[in-house]
């Protein structure tokens, strides 16, 4: 299952998406020994940031509604962590955020130096005041941040899109345009919002919040798609994956590489393993390979 | 959805509950109690929240056939709010969430450490094993007498500690174990909850014994089920993997009684984490 991603082997087609379990060496080399060909760090800032007071992070069973609210130490404060991951022996995609092109750029080109194998810009994040998605929603806007960013680093850039973007795929297209090495799709989709009937008030403390897992899928299975038509970069397609057909079905979509998210909840941390061995097997039992099957939806 | 009859809890969305009473166990700790059971493991937490407040977790630390407890140190904003909630106000409850305890073999011979707050957790434990009793050795600190939970709860031997002398031994829980053990008591297990460093401190006196031991971690914590990283220890998820850790996980965490992360994912030193975690009064 091994593939080549922005110059680098990894093991499978496994990605860990940002914001799942965090930024400490431990916890995505324990990842990635469950599986996962390329980890995520949870997205950094340019200042220290606590996130939404609780409740942030709900299971709705039909998939989960978070409002983290992008938690950071900032990236100036994280030396421990840098000098940690530098020893590590496992693919690494630095996430990052902003509020301003200049924002991210500062972020970028720090980040950058601390010598993640791979950069992913967020531009979608709806759980923020004025962080992110603004970026991902008008063309503009995503090419000077994907411009200024490209810039200032010395690591191939991914763009982490969101669904509300009134049309992905021109999105993706203007990332491309910019230098965007690929493309991360989808973010979560909303802002959604559960009220509770009892309490009379949304779950949510910052009362609206992002929507993932299954619910999610065919949104991001459709942006993978319409994304696959308008650019030739790779696709990291994510958003509702938990099991090898789901992972299949979004490669048909066009995705070069499949994400995991809400998944590590409903299966457990050994997920990556798990939807591997699946896809394996659908793959065998239909008697193809992965190449074989890529973007095969479009026709 | 509300209820005051039996409840399925879940690790799905809350389940709003009117506080059924609010029993004032001392100056620092309440215990708020909930007309429901509840199917759950010691050692086992939910999360609380209050409506417009936050949401927090605590292990469940009362259970009977038609009812369950939490008990609560006020000593920050939420806590204080939940400190003062009166009965038929209405809260939510998500879990129950972790590993909890693991319960002792009938014949082993067991020692229970606990200090402060710490008696929350390892209470139903307590009571779960309580036909055992002649097995158990249980060791309760705190800072002086009016800090001591629950000292009519149990109808079993305790031997109390408070660092002031105030009530039973003048010193801690740590040195009692100690000496239990070196006058020749034998322990097949030890739980211990309370402050990190002493249980640090429980957990290396296990070591030197060979004793193995339990110890409930806290951390900030905000999904509660392993997703989101809030209170990763190195590796080890607390809210999933733990809150329980074992004697050959403990041995692999550096940062037991060494690091934690803050709100904002900072990793930093336990004195730092203590710092924020406990607002001055």
């Amino acid at each position: 299952m091994s593939i080549q991603f922005l110059g680098k082997t990894l093991k499978n087609t496994m990605v860990l998406a940002s914001g799942i379990l965090g930024n400490n060496k431990d916890i995505l080399e324990r990842v990635h020994k469950n599986g996962c060909g390329l980890v995520t760090m949870k997205s950094i800032g340019p200042e220290p940031r606590d996130g939404h007071n609780n409740p942030t992070v709900i299971d709705l069973g039909h998939g989960i509604i978070n409002a983290v609210g992008l938690p950071t130490p900032g990236y100036a404060n994280m030396e421990k962590e840098w000098k940690d991951l530098e020893t590590r022996d496992f693919p690494l995609s630095a996430s990052i955020y902003g509020g301003s092109v200049e924002e991210y750029a500062k972020v970028a080109e720090f980040v950058s130096a601390q010598k993640p194998d791979m950069i992913e810009i967020n531009i979608s994040c709806p759980n923020s005041e004025k962080h992110g998605m603004i970026f991902g929603i008008h063309s503009q806007s995503a090419h000077e941040v994907v411009s200024a960013v490209k810039k200032v680093i010395n690591v191939p850039l991914i763009a982490k899109l969101t669904p509300q973007a009134p049309n992905i795929a021109e999105i993706a297209k203007t990332c491309e345009d910019a230098g965007a090495d690929a493309i991360c799709a989808i973010n979560t989709v909303g802002p959604g919002m559960v009220i509770d009937i009892e309490a009379g008030r949304p779950v949510l403390d910052f009362k609206k919040g992002g929507l993932s897992g299954p619910m999610i899928k065919p949104v991001a299975v459709r942006c993978v798609y319409d994304i696959f038509e308008a650019v030739k970069i790779p696709i990291i397609g994510l958003g509702g994956i938990s099991t090898g057909e789901d992972a299949i079905e979004m490669i048909m979509a066009g995705a070069y590489l499949t994400g995991i998210g809400s998944a590590v909840k409903s299966r457990g941390i050994h997920v990556f393993d798990k939807v591997t061995r699946e896809m394996t097997e659908w793959l065998t039992s239909h008697n193809c390979k992965i190449d074989d099957i890529r973007g095969a939806a479009h026709f | 959805m509300i209820s005051e009859v039996p409840l399925i809890f879940s690790d799905k969305s809350h389940i709003m509950m009117k506080v059924g009473e609010n029993r004032r166990e001392n100056s620092e700790f309440t215990t708020l109690f909930f007309n429901s059971s509840i199917t759950f493991k010691p050692g086992q937490f939910v999360m609380l929240w209050i409506p417009g407040i936050d949401e927090k977790p605590y292990t469940l630390s009362y259970f009977s056939e038609n009812d369950f407890g939490i008990t609560i140190e006020a000593k920050g904003v939420f806590s204080k709010k939940a400190a003062h909630l009166k009965k038929g106000d209405l809260v939510g409850i998500r879990g129950p969430f972790g590993n909890g305890f693991t319960l002792p073999d009938p014949k082993d011979k067991i020692a229970i450490v606990a200090g402060g707050c710490g008696m929350a957790p390892l209470s139903p434990l307590v009571d779960k094993i309580g036909k055992n009793a002649k097995n158990i050795t249980f060791i309760q600190g705190a800072r002086s007498k009016d800090y001591l939970l629950y000292q009519d709860r149990f109808n079993i031997e305790r031997e109390f500690c408070t660092d002031d002398g105030s009530f039973g031994h003048k010193g801690f829980v740590t040195e009692a174990l100690k000496t239990k053990i070196e006058n020749h008591n034998f322990f097949d297990k030890v739980y211990t909850c309370g402050p990190e460093i002493m249980m640090k401190k429980v957990f290396d006196i296990c070591e030197e014994h060979n004793i193995p031991c339990q110890v409930s971690l806290e951390r900030y914590m905000r999904c509660g089920f392993g997703l989101c990283g809030a209170c990763v220890c190195g590796k080890e998820i607390v809210c999933k993997d733990g809150p329980v850790f074992k004697s050959e996980k403990l041995r692999t965490m550096q940062d037991f009684n060494n690091r934690a992360l803050l709100k904002n994912g900072h990793e930093v030193s336990m004195d730092e984490y203590f710092t924020w975690r406990t607002p001055e009064k």
